[in-house]
């Protein structure tokens, strides 16, 4: 190891349940002391990366690294695969609590220690301290069960921490808790943390959690690391549009870069600070919706705008603006603007984040049949002719976004699917839709789906464009 | 307020027709004539005539209770050890295999006793066994095996499921695991699934009757049996049955007063044949 300062070190980790892959070439890298957020929907395979650090799973490829004290005193770096979990030096605190009904507070605690051998003097000192620390002192020899959620939980921390793990593994452990409970329990937690010095590693699908606590938040979906830094980095340069979508408000906004510092959207040409783009690249655009200045004149403005919303929310005025060019936009100010009032608007460079497009376009492999027929998501579709490619030859369909229609009932598509993700993009809906067949199609539409929607999925001929495999894999 | 009135007498009709007979068991165990249903005055003596063991003919009938006693306990014991360990397992497979198993472990349950005691028989006969207490025990054992995975079960349904993880996480070895989480979680499982065998055992006849092999093993119901069959029942019979009766009972009532008080409302387990 080139830094000695890691801890736990994730190469190339992949499982999958049955055919379902959860975590597709995880790799990252924990130093020591450092307080790790996996972050991400449910589902998204953060629970499952943890159960495996933990060692309730064994990963189908891919190696976990551990830093580990040996007999000598030294500590060296193995791979702790085959090791079982009970000999694994971390702990976890489970989102449930998991504290066991037949012991009391004090019996749960030392449990581990007792095991151990731990002498009876020293458990007593050490269970002691760590009950102040979580502050339940005068709970000792109560029952668990008549615990609050919130000291159950305070109970399952001790439990874990009284063992002076290296790593602590915390799966949602305040989900349970009701929101003043959470805010309370966050700041206690990021408290130990510094008190402590031991590594944490916390699961959560709360972005606003995630911001709060951690130091550095690893992003995932769909079983991938989507992007891993600092919260600020996180908020402030999301990678993609989920990201940028996930944590905290945003509005993500269809962009070309014009040139370097130059970034068309909204119908204007805003100054910005990205480079290397390229010269007329489609881009996405993110704009948090604190960032964008809001006036009651229109002299001086980038751009101008109708508002149509305005709401308070304790601090700040949340309110929807119809811009020049037709988009809707979120803005959040101090100041209220009336319903239906012209104001200005003003973008400054550093507040935009530009992004590249994952895809400009819907690529999906087929198999051609004949002429102007080919088969793919599962289903046979008409197509503009082919030229040039053989029957059975597999090849790429592309589709351009707009052109994909949504049916209310799947009979009435070719093919059928799920509203898989859906993400405003100021004028219109940019959908993810995962079809019978597994596959993933983009879709925008002005119309209004609930993500979970089951849709038809309609592709007139002329919109699909068959070009050879090879050609487009690059 | 009419029909209240006839709902009222039907539901005591039904229990003085369920309990008649064992109270007028119990009644005429406390008279010495040797045919039911004359009453020869008070007396104890019949009570007194089981414990000095002087019924019975070949077999004592001292020696009979003995045997059912021992039988019952062998077999309630091994088949709670070995109907949690399976219910563990079963718990932990998922979806068609543990359906299937399920519905495996409940076969034995409705399948006639004639029909387990004959199979077994004939398994016993097959694999050269020496039938005797050993092949009763195993047969009892098999029997009662599946009722305490039915109450084992519904524990292990109630449990958080992180609680075993949580355990090997704070360095308990599996089996430690098992023995300092899982057992005091299942327990109470465990005791009704015991009681439950113990009684199956107790009162069983057809499987007994098939498997003791002709060493002359008798345990209660068989030796009630022969004894009928001799001609009239031995007067020391009411006492006992009265006795059996006042445990099973006793034992029953321990069962459901344990349910009751447990936090989680389960219904209580009523043994039913």
């Amino acid at each position: 190891m080139s830094d000695n300062n890691i801890i736990i070190d994730i190469e190339h980790l992949s499982k999958s349940f049955g055919d379902h892959q959860v975590l597709k070439d995880i790799s990252l890298y924990i130093r020591k002391g450092e307080f790790v957020t996996l972050l991400g929907p449910s589902g998204c395979g953060k629970t499952t990366l943890l159960r495996m650090i933990a060692g309730f799973l064994q990963p189908d490829e891919g190696k976990i690294m551990m830093e580990w004290d040996s007999k000598g005193g030294k500590s060296e770096f193995l791979d702790v695969a085959k090791i079982p979990p009970h000999e694994r030096p971390l702990n976890t605190v489970f989102q449930r609590y998991a504290l066991f009904p037949h012991l009391d507070v004090y019996d749960n605690i030392a449990f581990g220690l007792k095991l151990k051998g731990v002498p009876k003097d020293e458990i007593d000192v050490r269970v002691r301290k760590v009950l102040k620390l979580v502050s339940m002192s005068d709970y000792e020899d109560r029952d668990v069960n008549s615990l609050s959620g919130g000291q159950q939980q305070r109970v399952a921390i001790a439990r874990s921490i009284v063992n002076r793990p290296k790593v602590l593994l915390l799966d949602e452990p305040l989900a349970a808790l009701d929101l003043k409970m959470r805010q309370d329990m966050q700041i206690e937690l990021k408290e130990m943390h510094q008190k402590l010095g031991i590594t944490f590693i916390y699961v959560t699908h709360d972005q606003a959690e995630a911001l709060t606590l951690s130091d550095t938040i690893v992003v995932m979906n769909e079983g991938r690391i989507q992007q891993i830094g600092t919260p600020i980095d996180i908020y402030n340069e999301p990678v993609n549009s989920f990201v940028a979508d996930f944590i905290g408000e945003s509005n993500i906004l269809n962009g070309t870069m014009i040139e370097d510092r130059k970034v068309r959207f909204l119908g204007h040409d805003f100054d910005c600070v990205d480079e290397g783009f390229g010269e007329n690249v489609p881009v996405d655009v993110v704009i948090r919706p604190e960032d964008i200045y809001i006036m009651n004149k229109t002299e001086g403005a980038q751009f101008t705008g109708t508002v149509k919303s305005c709401t308070f929310k304790g601090v700040h005025y949340e309110m929807y603006v119809n811009t020049d060019s037709g988009n809707e936009i979120q803005i959040q100010d101090y100041n209220a603007f009336e319903t239906g009032s012209t104001v200005g608007l003003i973008i400054r460079p550093d507040d935009i984040q530009v992004m590249r497009k994952e895809r400009v376009e819907n690529t999906v492999d087929c198999t051609v049949v004949d002429e102007t027929h080919i088969e793919m998501l599962g289903e046979e579709f008409e197509c503009k002719p082919v030229s040039g490619i053989a029957p059975g030859a597999p090849a790429k369909a592309h589709i351009s976004f707009s052109k994909i229609d949504l049916m209310d009932h799947e009979e009435e598509g070719t093919a059928s699917g799920e509203v898989w993700f859906i993400l405003y993009k100021g004028d219109h809906y940019h959908l993810t839709v995962k079809t019978e067949s597994g596959e993933f199609v983009y879709v925008d539409t002005q119309d209004i789906w609930d993500k979970g929607d089951l849709v038809g999925i309609r592709i007139l001929p002329e919109d699909i464009t068959v070009t050879e495999g090879d050609e487009q894999t690059k | 307020m009419m029909k209240k009135l006839l709902a009222k007498t039907y539901i005591w009709i039904l229990l003085v027709l369920l309990y008649v007979p064992i109270i007028f068991i119990g009644v005429f165990s406390f008279t010495e004539a040797k045919t039911l249903g004359n009453w020869t005055g008070f007396s104890m003596e019949l009570y007194k005539n089981i414990f000095s063991g002087s019924v019975g003919g070949g077999t004592s009938l001292m020696a009979a209770i003995k045997n059912t006693l021992v039988i019952a306990v062998i077999a309630a014991a091994v088949s709670t050890i070995l109907g949690t360990v399976s219910a563990i397992g079963i718990f932990n497979m998922r979806g068609r295999k543990k359906n299937t198993i399920q519905f495996l472990n409940n076969i034995p349950m409705i399948n006639p006793d004639v029909i387990t005691g004959v199979s077994l028989f004939l398994l016993f006969v097959f694999l050269h066994f020496s039938q005797g207490y050993l092949t009763v025990i195993l047969a009892h054992i098999t029997f009662c095996t599946p009722y305490v995975v039915l109450s084992v079960m519904p524990k292990l349904g109630q449990m958080n499921p992180n609680i075993y993880e949580a355990a090997l996480d704070l360095g308990a070895t599996p089996a430690q695991a098992l023995r300092k989480v899982l057992v005091p979680q299942l327990r109470p499982g465990m005791v009704s699934g015991f009681i439950l065998a113990f009684t199956m055992s107790l009162d069983d006849f057809a499987v007994t009757f098939f498997t003791r092999g002709t060493i002359g093993l008798e345990t209660l119901s068989t030796y009630i049996y022969a004894d009928a069959r001799k001609g009239g029942l031995t007067p020391e019979l009411r006492p006992l049955m009265t006795l059996i009766f006042t445990i099973i009972l006793i034992l029953l009532i321990v069962m459901n007063v344990r349910q009751g008080r447990s936090k989680d409302g389960q219904k209580p387990i009523i043994p039913v044949k």
